[in-house]
């Protein structure tokens, strides 16, 4: 059992290397997009459409899948690439993000793209919109756990405040929202642009059950989300420490990656790095 | 003459007509929405009695919603009720519903097209005393100019209620728009209400105007075009509550059988019904047209009355665009 547990560990790591190559390369081909956040989030994107979502790729609009509502749209390109991997689209389709007459729109639009269950990319509105659903399964009894993919810049915004307070109020214990820590925003960073700190507080005022992680660590995000599980009488929020840019030691930290793609050199360059888990192992 | 068809009240022109607020209706709507389809849900920000919703959370508390003052959030989370096969009707004052929560409207309702229902109380100048901040005279051009999104500008109570149902009935985003005042309930059960389909309410032989009005001002348009017909000008009322789509058959008609237009309503003359019927008529038989509205101005305080005539919408203000008009005919 543990062993096999490993392996699932080991699997999804893998994954998420491979998400953040493929990331690379279809943010190169789209000349345009967000490449810190993305490469940042890679692992839980790997986590949730390999592990904890209940969905069914071939039946998108199955009824009682969970939700994974993403209220970040900048970070879609994680996001197709996910879905791509995990079966929803082939993977040659991410060629055309951000291009005429694609089902990839530049930000997430509902409708375009089976499996994307919400628009989004104004920022601070997708808790509100998980929020919806959060409640309409409880009206229906439904047992479905409803995800939230929240970035820590995204905080500003008020509406953000908003749907915390209206969440913690009506203790939707089905809605657990994944707060993406990277300390970075398109102006600079998070502190400095507009201090959030400290969030932990911040959601326990308003009646959340809050955990902090890793959020590279796999084990640890799937062990939070268990543990949100567990509580019933408060909605959760992960606050997912991660590293704007992972994987690829030049992006990494720096708030100028946020919201470019890489040149084609600088994709070489990036490839190198994941392909080699930088430097650890020989490419193949 | 009033259009027997249209079925009106046989008491329209009596002093003592009956008289409600609009926002009855949406009340009296809602509770019929919910009584036929369990998925209906209702929203409200901090002004439940207000707005009449406070009719359909005594009827179906579990199904009711407060979300406190905060109708950015309202918007997106009906989006997500929607999303989850939910019928829902979000509720508050049109200057913050769909005025401060525009942007979430034109993303995650009218975008997505998902099947949420906008209801704006309290639009226009007949606010009155609250003054200009509340008056919402901006609301049906930011919501027509939205793709997917349908507008309805109910003339009193009971239509109000027709068109509240026939929201909750009709796939796909809705804004419905409605006033704080007391006004005549004109029209009865049995006067037709189809979503998109504009109606004559009076109609006189050889017609040399057509009123086209939306909303309460109906009525005033009835009673300018009762008090021309003493004077022998000749009009056509069309009662226009779906500003979008709207009806450009019967516009056309109208406006071609009368070769001149005048356009009624409570809202700024740029962006709203006639501004509609304008880009209509242009296309498609270009007619002389005055514009009866607010003129690129806000409000202010003071009673429905004043303020109506203050600001060149009363019944003295139609008369005089119809005469106007007449003559360039």
């Amino acid at each position: 059992m543990a062993e096999t547990y490993d392996k699932k560990i080991k699997f999804l790591e893998e994954m998420a290397n491979k998400i953040r190559q493929k990331l690379i390369e279809t943010l190169v081909e789209a000349g345009s997009g967000h490449s810190a956040a993305t490469l940042g989030s890679a692992d839980i994107f790997a986590a949730l459409y390999f592990h904890i979502l209940n969905h069914d790729p071939k039946r998108p609009d199955w009824a009682e899948r969970d939700r994974l509502v993403l209220s970040c749209g900048h970070y879609c390109p994680v996001l197709y690439v996910a879905m791509a991997y995990a079966g929803y689209f082939p993977l040659e389709e991410l060629r055309t993000l951000r291009k005429i007459n694609s089902r990839l729109q530049g930000h997430p639009h509902y409708g375009s793209l089976p499996g994307i269950e919400n628009t989004s990319g104004p920022l601070g509105v997708g808790l509100s919109q998980a929020i919806g659903m959060a409640l309409a399964a409880r009206m229906d009894k439904k047992k479905n756990w409803i995800y939230c993919v929240t970035s820590d810049g995204e905080h500003d915004e008020g509406n953000v405040w908003e749907a915390v307070m209206f969440a913690g109020k009506n203790r939707l214990g089905n809605l657990i929202n994944i707060l993406d820590r990277n300390n970075i925003q398109i102006d600079g960073f998070t502190e400095n642009v507009m201090p959030l700190g400290p969030l932990r507080q911040k959601y326990e005022a308003f009646n959340w059950y809050v955990l902090e992680i890793d959020g590279h660590n796999i084990e640890a995000i799937i062990d939070a989300v268990n543990e949100a599980k567990a509580i019933y009488e408060k909605p959760t929020v992960i606050i997912a420490h991660t590293i704007p840019g992972k994987g690829v030691d030049f992006m990494e930290s720096e708030y100028k990656w946020h919201g470019v793609p890489p040149n084609p050199t600088e994709a070489t360059l990036a490839l190198r790095q994941l392909r080699t888990l930088g430097g650890k192992i020989e490419e193949e | 003459m009033i259009n027997q068809k249209a079925k009106l009240s046989p008491e329209i022109f009596k002093k003592d007509i009956k008289q409600a607020p609009t926002r009855d209706g949406f009340g009296e709507g809602l509770v019929i929405a919910g009584e036929f389809d369990s998925n209906v849900v209702v929203l409200c920000a901090d002004i439940t009695d207000s707005t009449r919703a406070s009719l359909f959370r005594d009827k179906f508390p579990d199904r009711f919603i407060e979300v406190g003052v905060a109708e950015q959030n309202m918007a997106g989370i009906a989006a997500g009720l929607a999303l989850s096969g939910k019928v829902p009707f979000i509720s508050s004052y049109a200057m913050f519903s769909p005025g401060r929560n525009w942007e979430q409207i034109r993303n995650f309702v009218a975008y997505s097209k998902t099947n949420v229902n906008i209801v704006g109380a309290h639009a226009g100048i007949s606010v009155g005393p609250d003054g200009a901040t509340h008056q919402a005279t901006e609301d049906i051009a930011i919501m027509r100019v939205l793709p997917n999104m349908r507008v309805f500008v109910p003339c009193d109570a009971l239509e109000t209620k027709k068109a509240t149902v026939a929201a909750a009935k009709i796939w796909g985003p809705d804004y419905i728009r409605f006033a704080r005042e007391k006004t005549p309930v004109f029209t009865t059960e049995e006067t037709p209400f189809i979503p998109g389909k504009a109606e004559i309410f009076w109609e006189s032989s050889k017609p040399q105007c057509a009123i086209i009005a939306c909303g309460p001002f109906v009525y005033n348009a009835l009673l300018a075009a009762r008090e021309l017909a003493e004077e022998g000008i000749h009009t056509l009322v069309v009662n226009n509550h779906t500003i979008k789509p709207m009806d450009e058959k019967t516009i056309i008609d109208v406006a071609k059988k009368c070769r001149a237009v005048v356009s009624v309503e409570e809202h700024q003359v740029a962006g709203g019904l006639g501004g509609a019927v304008a880009e209509i008529l242009a296309g498609h038989c270009p007619t002389p047209m005055e514009f009866i509205g607010m003129r690129d101005t806000f409000g202010e305080s003071g009673s429905p009355v004043q303020l109506i005539e203050k600001y060149g919408m009363g019944i003295k203000a139609i008369k005089g665009a119809v005469r106007k008009i007449i003559r360039k005919r």
